[in-house]
């Protein structure tokens, strides 16, 4: 049993994963038509490369990195889920909190569900990690436990001897992880097995599940022990029971729990030796090296007390919601349709939305679950929400600065560090939507930052321009001065004084000339 | 005796009059120069609607004193209040001699109607617009600025300035809004309005 440590704070909740993991995964319908945001991982929006009218293939890539180099930016490709044929490409609206529109990529699928050619790496411990790990960014995946970095960008060998498969599962009602590791743990263990390659040689894997999945661990432990050999001689991986609570599966907060190192928002865990990926994730980076299948679905728990059939199963990324609603028993009393879990998900404006990359659960709330928000009650100071606080922040404080828009002490109080659990509001016996105000303040230090930039920018291109126009004026002004008073070289007053001498001598002939011939002229007149 | 302690205390004042003088060379700050401090919080489009021509000489006029903070519509507010603080000055509303404050907008060229006159090329304070003589103009979004110095001398009025769509990637959150926990208080207000109407 491995020695476990603990982060500061933290809540339990309820779990309500009751609801939704009695049921085993089943494949969701092909829907008409298939919507493909441009833009479904953090990073910069992949560039399409079909057109309207191309019939694709599954699998086929409708848009690939930016420049096609997934290295130079996060960024990372888009598959075709289906075969079918490019309907549009225009901006549709997409999961976001914003309820913003996006480019999109629109295909309407032929039912043949034809692949296109696979290409698996067969023999992927014969070739270079570095191939690998392209092979891993052109399948386009990217981190599936709901934050959707790319997954390639956390695969660099940089002295990683730590890689931490992430099936914690915190936030109530999502169990997609859950019966993933029932159901699949022979991939995942696959996939972990090659993540330790491709990091050039990881020499420990620790995979964490929370102690309220116990048959997820059971599996997971079943399918490490039917291994002979995990992945090279000394390689070691440990399935870990962690206690259940709110937020153990935050990145940094996993690792504490594991390891006791706290790692700030500034350093990257590779720093320290540490990979963290969700089990998913590498379940999906087993199907790209193995199987050749690149990353075009996904698992999404569908629950809440709005479908009659809670469950999950494995969507093809696009796949509108109200088809997935349909198939688990959609009924009209749903109230709200939220994307993500309750403490960190986002309310969506319409259930015409795409299944995308980073979709991992979709709750349909009934109105008799949804408690009105009681009004927010003026801070008493309590700190509840600095005990709960999981990254030892002072949420009281932070409150107030960003309310009165102090971002300079916003920024001072660490607020980059908040990772939007929502621990704080939860807790707060004065019911302050406490994130809302740190979501608010962080926006506008990034919006000011940004107009920085751009406004440091526009200063160094009106400088150079104004740099440009003197310089330009001074040439000028040179080319005259020169042309004025060049003193000339030998050779040139030479040449002018001859030709003067010239002019003058041919002038002078024909004024004789002239001479000559007046009063011959005059006398045969 | 007197001597003495006039030797004494001259020898001291002589002695931590050289390390002080020593020290004043040695760790010179090369301190920030306060138009360079107050260039950087203007916005820098290099509008002119200040009244003087570019963010440099709008910072140099108000270091000198020549110009009042609150003459810059495109920093609005934030940069009157920081500029405020930077100079320990009295905040001001903006002066409304000097356009209003506006968002951000991108100007944008009719290309059907430019006649590739170049006049708003030079114009342009930062480079965004791209063309050559009797040939089509555009405007670079990416570095335009939004000064709007190119409406003017545009012959056949081509430019025009549209506003910037929100993405999802420049979306902000918004500042949370919700009604306050005072019933009687919004029965009194209703009431109000009622018998207002």
């Amino acid at each position: 049993m491995m020695n476990l440590w603990k982060f500061n704070g933290g809540v339990k909740l309820s779990g309500h994963k009751a609801l939704s993991n009695t049921q085993p995964i089943i494949k969701a319908e092909l829907p008409k038509y298939l919507i493909l945001p441009l833009l479904q991982h953090i990073g910069v929006p992949a560039e399409a490369v079909v057109n309207v009218g191309d019939k694709v293939l599954k699998g086929q890539v409708v848009a690939r990195c930016q420049s096609d180099n997934c290295d130079l930016f996060a960024s990372s490709p888009i598959h075709a889920s289906s075969s079918g044929t490019v309907v549009a490409i225009e901006d549709r609206l997409v999961p976001h909190p914003s309820g913003l529109h996006a480019p999109c990529i629109v295909i309407e699928t032929d039912g043949q569900d034809t692949w296109a050619d696979k290409t698996p790496l067969a023999h992927y411990q014969e070739l270079p990690p570095a191939e690998v790990r392209q092979h891993i960014a052109r399948a386009g995946i990217v981190g599936l436990g709901g934050a959707g970095f790319p997954s390639h960008m956390k695969l660099r060998p940089e002295g990683i001897d730590t890689l931490i498969l992430n099936g914690a599962e915190c936030e109530p009602y999502i169990t997609c992880d859950d019966r993933l590791m029932r159901e699949r743990p022979d991939e995942i263990v696959s996939g972990a097995e090659i993540l330790m390659y491709v990091l050039g040689g990881a020499k420990r894997c620790l995979i964490a599940v929370e102690d309220n999945k116990p048959e997820a661990f059971e599996a997971l432990q079943a399918a490490v022990a039917r291994r002979s050999r995990i992945g090279c001689d000394h390689c070691r991986m440990e399935v870990v029971q962690v206690p259940t609570r709110y937020p153990t599966g935050g990145e940094r907060q996993l690792i504490q729990v594991l390891t006791g190192k706290e790692i700030g928002r500034s350093d990257l865990p590779a720093r320290f030796g540490i990979v963290m990926h969700n089990v998913e994730t590498t379940k999906a980076i087993y199907r790209a090296v193995v199987h050749g299948e690149p990353l075009i679905s996904r698992t999404v728990t569908v629950t809440g007390g709005g479908v009659s059939e809670p469950r999950n199963l494995e969507a093809p990324l696009g796949m509108p919601m109200y088809s997935l609603l349909e198939q688990c028993g959609k009924t009209d009393a749903i109230k709200r349709l939220v994307m993500g879990g309750p403490m960190m998900g986002f309310a969506l404006p319409s259930d015409e939305l795409p299944i995308v990359k980073t979709t991992n659960c979709l709750i349909a709330y009934r109105d008799n679950e949804i408690s009105l928000k009681p009004e927010p009650m003026p801070c008493i100071r309590c700190g509840a929400c600095a005990d709960a606080c999981p990254v030892n922040l002072l949420p009281q404080q932070l409150y107030w600065y960003a309310k009165s828009r102090d971002f300079k002490q916003v920024q001072s109080h660490h607020i980059f560090e908040c990772i939007d659990c929502a621990c704080c509001a939860y807790v707060c016996p004065s019911h302050i939507p406490l994130v809302d105000y740190f979501r608010f303040a962080k926006a506008e230090i990034r919006a000011a930052d940004r107009d920085k930039q751009k406004a440091d920018h526009a200063r160094q291109r009106h400088e150079l321009r104004q740099q440009r126009i003197e310089r330009e004026k001074a040439e000028k002004a040179a080319r005259h001065q020169q042309k004025r008073s060049a003193p000339e070289d030998q050779e040139t007053a030479d040449r002018k004084k001859a030709e003067i001498a010239a002019a003058v001598a041919r002038t002078q002939a024909k004024k004789a000339q002239a001479a000559n011939n007046t009063p011959e002229n005059q006398a045969e007149q | 005796m007197i001597i003495t302690a006039i030797a004494i205390l001259g020898g001291l004042a002589l002695i931590f009059g050289l390390v002080l003088g020593y020290a004043a060379v040695r760790f010179k700050v090369e301190s920030n120069p306060i138009v360079d401090q107050i260039d950087a919080i203007l916005p820098q489009q290099q509008c002119g609607k200040c009244g003087f021509p570019g963010c440099r000489p709008y910072a140099e006029a108000i270091a000198s004193g020549e110009a009042d903070i609150n003459q810059c519509p495109p920093g609005g507010e934030t940069s009157m209040l920081a500029l405020a603080d930077l100079l320990d000055r009295d905040p001001q509303p903006l002066d409304p001699e000097h356009a209003e404050e506006k968002p951000v907008m991108l100007a944008v060229i009719d290309e059907q109607n430019c006649i590739g006159c170049t006049l708003c090329i030079q114009a342009c304070p930062v480079d965004a617009i791209l063309g050559t003589a009797k040939h089509m103009h555009t405007v670079i979004a990416s570095e335009c600025t939004g000064c709007e110095l190119c409406l003017a001398p545009c012959p056949v009025d081509c430019i025009s300035m549209e506003p910037i769509p929100s993405t999802t990637s420049t979306w902000k959150w918004p500042y949370p809004v919700y009604r306050l926990n005072t019933a009687p208080a919004r029965a009194t207000a209703e009431a109000e309005m009622e018998s207002a109407a």
